[in-house]
């Protein structure tokens, strides 16, 4: 069976007055209307979000949304892969409606994170990694330090091969009205900017964000009784990487990139070489290098001269992150994959605005915890 | 002890788990890496630590080389080669890539009530790493 998407909304991500219950429920809502489906046609629910309870007290959101939507009684069910909760949420939407048992699957992914303070919130996110990392004082953006330098050695990259990821998200972002930040930066700043996790700086980190995102999904058959304005999804998979970062053999490689791409790859029958369009995971600069490789997109060490060449800008033969990615748009945690895919369905339905580019297929990489979880999803336009 | 496990097929990894996570076999035998020699695979030096960590926090991942690392006493003569990394903050920012460090014990690494994690669901003592 063919699982398309007929309907995406997002909401304004950034700092916002709303609370995870509202943050959802606007998006939720919008992408009912988008697609003209009636809340009682929706048999599923998916919430992907990551740590309400921690985050807000906030716990059981799924059955909260599928009351202020007035869904009941359909089924409902929360997902949570981390920072990949978003393309989890995708993946379980496609088993849904792939599987027969729902006819109708609205996917809301979405966190409330920035009443929290920029500490607070890192301790939250970094509750995931195991014991002996948590009680050395571990957090996602020294993993990414740890990371980046050992890609600089191991390959001979320049420094500014990142701040590099980090101008052309920004550059993409002003023209993403949904954005957190929509500012233009040069290199001279983000090389400027204050360490945070050397060799990295404030620039190669995207920001604490609030936002929601959704998507609807059903079968091809029920998609065209509807409209003809809609995408198909070609692949999706997930995998999972070690959970304690340092027993992986390259720390320049993520197995979760690797096999989650391999079987999206397979199951879609396109390659590398098909993808015209690419939404990754930049939580850090650094990630959009890893992923590039190991999605296949450049040999392992070369991803920085892609960037350097322009390959990934807009008007590049593969252009990266248009919405301005994590870094610009903001990473409310489970909203991001979800959001992912939204501006895919934008770019392929031609409703990008001035981020248009020409795309047939495009392709979305969800990076849970430092590469622990990690999914990929392919979609196609019509 | 910083403890590492082997597992029949000479897997060796720290921290411990249940099953090899290269093989899925059962781990037999207990490493300590606590007196040996290991060598810096990468760095970092962290700004804007999460709550009850010191700032900055460097941190390093080691590997050792089970084969020929210098082993300080006499106690973990005998081992099988291989080689395992850990991770752990260092005494210094003056390090570099491939640079020769050696384990130093410490009490508590950050403060337990501090963070969100439960102070009584897990151990705060380990080993930060000192160039020699």
């Amino acid at each position: 069976m063919t699982v398309c998407i007929i309907g995406a909304s997002m909401t304004e991500f950034g700092r916002r007055d709303a609370w995870i219950r509202g943050l959802l429920a606007e998006a939720g809502s919008d992408c009912l209307d988008s697609s003209e489906v009636a809340p009682e046609a929706v048999e599923h629910l998916l919430v992907s979000n990551m740590a309400s309870g921690e985050f807000e007290g906030q716990t059981g959101i799924m059955n909260a949304l599928a009351h202020d939507l007035g869904l009941h009684p359909a089924y409902a069910e929360r997902v949570d892969q981390t920072s990949a909760s978003g393309g989890a949420g995708v993946y379980s939407a496609w088993q849904s409606i792939a599987s027969g048992a729902s006819e109708m699957t609205l996917l809301v992914g979405g966190e409330r994170m920035t009443h929290r303070s920029t500490a607070e919130a890192t301790d939250v996110i970094a509750s995931i990694t195991h014991p002996v990392e948590y009680k050395h004082g571990l957090t996602l953006p020294s993993f990414a330090g740890l990371t980046a330098r050992r890609y600089l050695h191991q390959y001979d990259a320049p420094r500014e091969s990142l701040a590099r990821v980090a101008v052309k998200n920004h550059a993409n972002g002003t023209d993403n009205p949904h954005a957190q930040f929509r500012k233009e930066i040069t290199i001279e700043e983000a090389m400027e900017s204050p360490i945070v996790a050397d060799p990295l700086r404030l620039y190669d980190f995207c920001p604490i964000t609030d936002g929601s995102a959704a998507l609807l999904f059903c079968s091809e058959e029920v998609a065209k009784s509807y409209t003809d304005e809609y995408v198909r999804i070609a692949g999706v998979s997930g995998a999972t990487d070690t959970h304690v970062v340092h027993e992986r053999d390259d720390p320049t490689t993520m197995g979760g990139v690797r096999e989650s791409s391999k079987q999206a790859y397979e199951r879609s029958g396109y390659d590398p070489d098909d993808v015209d369009i690419a939404e990754l995971h930049d939580m850090f600069t650094i990630l959009e290098f890893l992923q590039f490789e190991d999605l296949g997109f450049a040999e392992k060490g070369r991803a920085w001269k892609a960037i350097e060449d322009g390959r990934t800008e807009r008007d590049g033969d593969l252009p990266v992150n248009t919405s301005g990615g994590l870094k610009s748009k903001g990473h409310p945690l489970g909203a991001s994959g979800v959001a992912q895919v939204y501006e895919l369905v934008q770019q392929l339905l031609g409703a990008a605005g001035p981020r248009q580019v020409g795309a047939e297929v495009g392709l979305a990489c969800n990076v849970g915890g430092f590469g622990n979880c990690v999914t990929t999803t392919i979609v196609e336009g019509p | 002890m910083l403890e590492a496990i082997r597992c029949p097929n000479g897997h060796v990894h720290q921290p411990p788990h249940p099953r090899c996570p290269d093989c899925g076999e059962r781990p037999t035998d207990r490493v300590d890496l606590a007196d040996r020699i290991g060598t810096i695979v990468t760095w970092t030096s962290a700004t804007a630590t999460p709550p009850g960590v010191r700032e900055p926090n460097s941190l390093a991942i080691v590997e050792f080389d089970l084969g020929t690392s210098e082993v300080v006493t006499t106690e973990n003569e005998g081992s099988e080669g291989g080689t395992v990394r850990t991770i752990g903050g260092l005494t210094t920012r003056e390090i570099a890539i491939g640079d020769r460090v050696r384990p130093v014990y410490v009490e508590e690494l950050r403060d337990p009530e501090a963070g969100i994690r439960e102070p009584t669901s897990q151990d705060w003592s380990g080993y930060r790493f000192e160039p020699i």
